[in-house]
């Protein structure tokens, strides 16, 4: 599939900040899935930072914009080709064991409700187990935005029995791990069909890595593996360590941010 | 006779480092000691020395005891250390590049790989970034302790940033002072110049886009740190600028500091601040002592961090076992210094039998330092053992066991004239594009008669340290 992106991020701050340093992962990663076409980051008043692609394979790029600045703009704008490879990340060069991703962070601290989910799911192998338990998180918190924040755990999500994407990323993490797979958090984008399916263009999903197969993506939201539709920017232990933007302002405003993501297919 | 090495008296006879010592004390008049000791306590006092070794805590403005009787290697015994100083420092340094890199160790099945994998020190965000020169550990601290002549253990390594150097510095500096015809009688190693090894060491690892004289800092938490007194020190010492987070921002590809004449970019930040706080972006979103962004311009390289972020995977007390191992994997060297044999509670039989000998050993948090929350048997009641054996069932991963080790002792000047009293030291290893050591290091003291530990915070006082020239 040929995907556009278009994704825009306006901070504004209600006074005058003396300078925000931000850190990227706004690129594609690079595996057999998606081939990027053209690919710009731009920000508003922004100087360029240090970039490099790190351990786990992602392109960061850190930003620094002077202040006195009261509106920052960060614009994404690319064309991307992309392939179903049944959520498998093929062909992936990273170098962080899998293993670190059996840690678990604030989110994905399990309690009981979680282990009991966990314990639920059985498969014949490591591929079935971990689609049992993508399948069991997703029957588990339904869809729907507005009931989490940004800080739910996946226990709190859980015992809501709703949340968003985030929510059941972190609660298939937790399981996951629970049953001593490794797992982790993935960013990026997701193209949905004009039906109005799916849920918003700016989506989260979890990896699980699968003993023989590597990493696999599953998206317990939408209860499918990540395919052509999907584009990966980067992950992390959990949300906020795999957030495409992450930054600092330096001064007392507050924050507003409003986003836009279209994801459009383009006619081959 | 003790079962204690006493590192001056073997049978009566004076071992030789400290044949000209024995004088000195027998003709000291008891006045002169006691007007002498309170002279050096003035002196601490003035200089402001008061802070606790290690991040031990308590009480950051006690003054800790210094005790005038000096503590003396030959140049031989010296040599001997320091070569297995170096060789551990190599290794240590050696282990950190390859965990961040391809991890053959753990490939090759000669360490766990979740002793490193689910460490809390292992930084996920430094895996695959080479610090300059490959040094990730350029301050090792090593833990020694000597139970005969030729008897060293390595208590533990410290790879982030070791303190208590400025005790080292002061102490030679104090006894110089009281006592200059003892540095005429013998002739020992100077220690003044570790502060420049320690800037060369720092400048020898700037980033490849440092173009010119490398401009290094000292990064502080501030001066509520009990630590403060020493940042403060080297960074006058080093003639180098003592910073806090708030004194340095990035900008572009770099790292600047804030000064009267404008931004001025930096180099090399030796920083003694942790990793979970040195940038609210990549770790700790609420710390406010570090820099945000930091840690982007470090991976880029921007700018070098000394202690390199994720060192502290290098001087876990699990980790610590497998040392000598690392010697031998990286080095194919024999290890020439010993670790101390370590029980991992861990291990269900290794559990079993610290269970039960409870009374002979000593028993650690795997994190914990200062003599805190630690069990040294023969010295425990009942009552105390059987309230460690009940933590250490409910949580044995969290505890690690060792013999109780016959410490060597020094004489020490006490209440009823000179006594002996167990020791240990911490020598300070610099890694940069070389690696060097300065012939010295601190010596902690129990100054309770019989105690074996030997931290500030448990009754410890400190000794000057001497090494012979041959």
């Amino acid at each position: 599939m040929r995907l556009t992106v278009q994704h825009e991020s306006i901070y504004r701050y209600d006074k005058p900040v003396r300078g925000v340093v931000q850190s990227h992962r706004l690129t594609p990663a690079r595996f057999d899935g998606q081939q990027v076409e053209t690919w710009e980051v731009r920000v508003s008043g922004g100087q360029q930072g240090g970039e490099f692609r790190d351990g786990a394979g992602d392109w960061v790029q850190g930003w620094t914009i002077p202040g006195p600045i009261s509106k920052i703009t960060v614009t994404v704008s690319g064309t991307i080709q992309t392939s179903d490879l049944a959520g498998v990340l093929r062909g992936h060069r990273e170098l962080v064991a899998p293993a670190v991703y059996l840690r678990d962070t604030l989110p994905t601290v399990p309690d009981i409700a979680l282990s009991d989910l966990a314990a639920s799911a059985s498969g014949a192998d490591g591929l079935a187990l971990a689609h049992a338990l993508a399948a069991a998180v997703g029957e588990a918190i339904a869809y729907r935005p507005g009931v989490t924040h940004a800080h739910t755990t996946a226990a709190e999500a859980l015992a809501l029995g709703e949340g968003v994407c985030q929510d059941h990323a972190h609660a298939l993490i937790a399981c996951a791990r629970l049953r001593g797979m490794p797992a982790r958090y993935v960013s990026g984008y997701l193209h949905s069909d004009s039906d109005g399916q799916g849920h918003e263009a700016a989506h989260a999903w979890a990896e699980v890595h699968v003993e023989g197969l590597g990493w696999v993506g599953f998206d317990p939201a939408n209860r499918c593996c990540p395919d052509e539709r999907y584009i990966r920017l980067g992950s992390g232990l959990d949300a906020r360590d795999a957030a495409p933007i992450r930054g600092i302002a330096r001064g007392n405003g507050a924050e507003h941010l409003d986003v836009m993501v279209a994801v459009v297919a383009q006619q081959q | 006779m003790s079962k204690f090495f006493n590192e001056m008296f073997q049978s009566d006879a004076v071992r030789p480092p400290y044949a000209r010592l024995e004088d000195w004390v027998a003709t000291m008049p008891t006045e002169l000691r006691s007007l002498k000791q309170a002279e050096a306590e003035e002196l601490f006092r003035r200089i402001g020395i008061t802070f606790a070794v290690y991040g031990e805590g308590g009480d950051p403005d006690r003054l800790i005891p210094f005790d005038m009787f000096p503590r003396v290697f030959s140049a031989l015994e010296w040599h001997r250390l320091e070569r297995g100083i170096k060789q551990r420092a190599r290794a240590l340094n050696a282990f950190l590049a390859d965990v961040y890199g391809r991890a053959e160790i753990i490939k090759a099945g000669r360490i766990p790989g979740h002793l490193v994998w689910r460490n809390d020190a292992f930084e996920k965000a430094v895996v695959g970034i080479t610090p300059p020169k490959g040094v990730y550990s350029h301050i090792v601290g090593i833990d020694l302790v000597r139970t005969g002549p030729d008897d060293f253990f390595v208590l533990e390594d410290n790879c982030r940033t070791p303190s208590g150097v400025s005790y080292m510095l002061e102490n030679r500096e104090i006894m110089m002072r009281m006592f200059p015809e003892l540095f005429h009688r013998n002739r020992i190693e100077p220690v003044e110049n570790y502060p420049a090894l320690l800037r060369r060491t720092l400048a020898s690892v700037a980033p490849a886009k440092c173009d010119r004289e490398p401009c290094v800092v000292i990064l502080t938490p501030g001066h509520f740190n009990s630590a403060y007194y020493e940042h403060s020190f080297l960074a006058d010492l080093m003639g180098v600028e003592l910073v806090e987070g708030q004194d340095l921002f990035v900008e572009g590809e770099f790292v600047w500091m804030r000064t009267t004449e404008g931004p001025r970019r930096v180099d090399v930040i030796y920083r003694r601040v942790d990793d979970a706080y040195l940038d609210p972006l990549c770790f700790r979103p609420d710390s406010m002592l570090g820099v945000p962004g930091l840690m982007d311009i470090y991976r880029a390289g921007g700018v070098s961090i000394c202690s390199a972020p994720g060192a502290g995977v290098a001087d876990d007390k699990a980790v610590y076992t497998y040392v000598p191992d690392m010697v031998r994997f990286y080095l194919g060297e024999e290890p020439i210094l010993k670790n101390v044999p370590t029980w991992q509670c861990a291990r269900p039989d290794e559990l079993k039998y610290v269970q039960e000998n409870l009374g002979e050993l000593v028993v650690k948090e795997v994190h914990g330092s200062g003599g805190y929350g630690m069990l040294v048997g023969p010295m425990a009641t009942k009552e105390q053992i059987a309230a460690f054996r009940a933590k250490i069932t409910a949580d044995p991963d969290n505890y690690i066991a060792q013999p109780t080790l016959a410490l060597s002792t020094v004489p020490t000047f006490v209440d009823q004239g000179v006594a002996p009293r167990h020791v240990d030291l911490r020598p300070y290893c610099l890694v940069g594009e070389r690696i060097e050591l300065v012939p010295g290091g601190l010596t902690r003291v129990a100054l309770t008669e019989g105690s074996l530990v030997v931290n500030s915070s448990q009754g410890g006082g400190v000794k000057d340290t001497w090494v012979l020239a041959e």
